[in-house]
């Protein structure tokens, strides 16, 4: 397949993917809470319009609903949730410390290839012109992954596993055009149910430890957390 | 490409050189302008760039007892390795003998042999501004370089070739295409400009503090002509990856024909290009601050990291079987 032979919007869709590929990087790299939930909002944006997008192509008109879905639950309720949220919590100038952020960053770069060797075999089906996009979402939910190993703050956590679920989306979307909407409607519904429990955790998280890092679950006593 | 090799050719390849090395200075004119105003300030005029270049030129050049041959040979080498890599690049037409010559990675060798000198010529006298300004120059270039280097290579892998102006030609054929990989190959390159030309988020050239500066420590040292050499350098780098940024990603307008209409057109287009991009530079210096030091590793990390997605992105995506 050759990109120079194929229309304009289905480029645009390529460039929105790997957009969206960008904004996990940006989730994974970045160490300031509230960006971070900017940049969550954006891949959910992203992703939305993608999918509107193959909805025109395709002339599937389902997938409008779901992109309308996505973009109103994804890179508008949950991030204003989780924005109420830190302010609740009064943690928006907070900066986590990672410990070593270029090799976390590299080895998402090896995710991607990783993915990429993984996707190699999918391709090769002939299912549409949008089967490259399969490696790229395959990454998204890596590097989503990856985050909730390599940070220890809940709310980057959280948003890792969100932004899993946005690559898993992309997938379904770009392999098969889209669940079908009772599916898509469930996982939403999941979703937005899972922001509500996680905040709830937040909650009893940070009045047990007075703090949203998860390390310092690790430790048994008291005192030794205070220290 | 037959006339172009011809005598002909070989002139206007000669021509644009000249340009190179007298819009340089133009360029850096035009961002303090527009910076000036920008900042609610009235500015030096825009020919300000060549008065001080003139008069720095007729000044008798001070050197330290210290100092050792390499400290004189050094501005000669930093403007004529400036210059043989800056006379690589098409500005107006594409396919012009010297473009033949050099490609791209010719071209970040030469500007490595510049920044070799720079350093070393810092180090030199034995000042400690100097040392510490070669130091950071060579901390920033370090992480810059594989950077630059995989944008090229994004760049190269889609045109199937290193060479700037098949690469040119090539963008010009295929038309207006959404690439994933140039839209990161462009950002990073945009980063990397920004870092190695010592524009704000990294350097600042308007700066003569001690404790912040980077290029501006390496050539404390000097005055008179070799001063003068020296800015002129620095002038000509910025215009080198302004010309490069505009024509790699942005050719239309380039000349591909040898007449007289084809290099007029050439020409203004590379201007607008150039005065646009330097808008836009000053503008970004306007409304960013600089970063500490020890932010420019992170900074730059950025730039490799969108470079090294560029090239992700070219090969899962573009290529397919």
């Amino acid at each position: 397949m050759n990109l120079a032979q194929l229309p304009v919007l289905e480029q645009a869709i390529f460039v929105l993917a790997a957009l969206a590929l960008l904004a996990s990087f940006a989730l994974l790299a970045q160490t300031r809470l509230t960006a971070s939930i900017h940049s969550f909002a954006w891949q959910g944006a992203v992703v939305a319009l993608l999918t509107a997008l193959v909805a025109t192509v395709g002339e599937i008109h389902h997938l409008y609903l779901s992109a309308l879905l996505t973009l109103s639950l994804k890179s508008l309720l949950i991030p204003w949730m989780l924005h109420r949220l830190v302010r609740r919590l009064d943690m928006e100038r907070e900066v986590e410390t990672i410990a070593h952020p270029a090799l976390v960053v590299l080895a998402g770069a090896g995710l991607v290839v990783f993915s990429y060797w993984v996707a190699l075999p999918i391709e090769r089906l002939e299912l549409a012109s949008t089967r490259n996009i399969v490696a790229v979402s395959l990454s998204v939910v890596l590097l989503g992954l990856w985050m909730m190993v390599a940070r220890r703050q809940v709310v980057a956590q959280v948003l890792g596993f969100m932004s899993m679920e946005n690559g898993l989306f992309l997938a379904a979307v770009a392999s098969t055009r889209g669940m079908p909407l009772v599916v898509e409607l469930g996982v939403a519904f999941d979703v937005l149910v899972a922001a509500v429990l996680f905040g709830v955790f937040f909650f009893h998280i940070s009045e047990s430890i007075e703090s949203l890092d998860v390390d310092r679950l690790n430790r048994l006593t008291e005192d030794e957390g205070g220290s | 490409m037959g006339d172009f090799l011809s005598p002909a050719g070989w002139l206007l390849a000669l021509v644009q050189a000249l340009l190179f090395a007298l819009g340089a200075p133009l360029l850096a004119g035009w961002i303090k302008r527009i910076k000036s105003r920008l900042q609610n300030r009235r500015g030096p005029a825009l020919l300000q760039p060549y008065r001080d270049l003139y008069k720095l030129l007729g000044k008798k050049a001070m050197v330290a007892h210290s100092a050792s041959p390499l400290f004189r040979a050094a501005p000669y080498i930093v403007f004529g390795s400036t210059l043989v890599a800056v006379a690589a690049i098409p500005l107006l037409a594409v396919s012009l003998p010297t473009a033949a010559v050099a490609d791209m990675i010719v071209l970040v060798g030469f500007l490595a042999l510049a920044r070799f000198f720079l350093a070393l010529a810092g180090m030199d006298v034995g000042t400690a501004f100097g040392g510490m300004g070669a130091s950071r120059e060579m901390l920033v270039s370090a992480l810059a370089e594989p950077a630059m280097l995989m944008a090229v290579f994004t760049l190269a892998m889609s045109a199937h070739s290193t060479n700037l102006s098949s690469v040119m030609q090539f963008n010009l054929e295929s038309g207006l295409i959404l690439r994933p990989s140039f839209l990161f190959a462009l950002l990073g390159l945009v980063l990397v400009a920004i870092a190695e030309t010592g524009r704000i988020p990294v350097d600042n050239p308007a700066t003569h503090l001690e404790l912040t500066m980077i290029h501006e420590a390496m050539i404390l040292e000097y005055s008179g002509r070799h001063l003068a050499l020296m800015e002129w350098a620095a002038q000509l780098k910025l215009m080198l990856y302004g010309v490069l940024i505009a024509n790699l990603f942005f050719p239309w307008g380039i000349a591909t024909r040898l007449t007289l209409p084809a290099l007029g057109i050439g020409l203004l287009a590379v201007f607008l290009k150039l005065m646009l991009l330097g808008l836009l530079v000053a503008v970004a210096e306007t409304v960013l601050a600089k970063m500490r030091l020890f932010r420019a590793p992170q900074y730059l990390n950025l730039a490799f990291l969108l470079t090294l997605l560029g090239l992700f992105s070219h090969i899962i995506m573009e290529t397919g079987t």
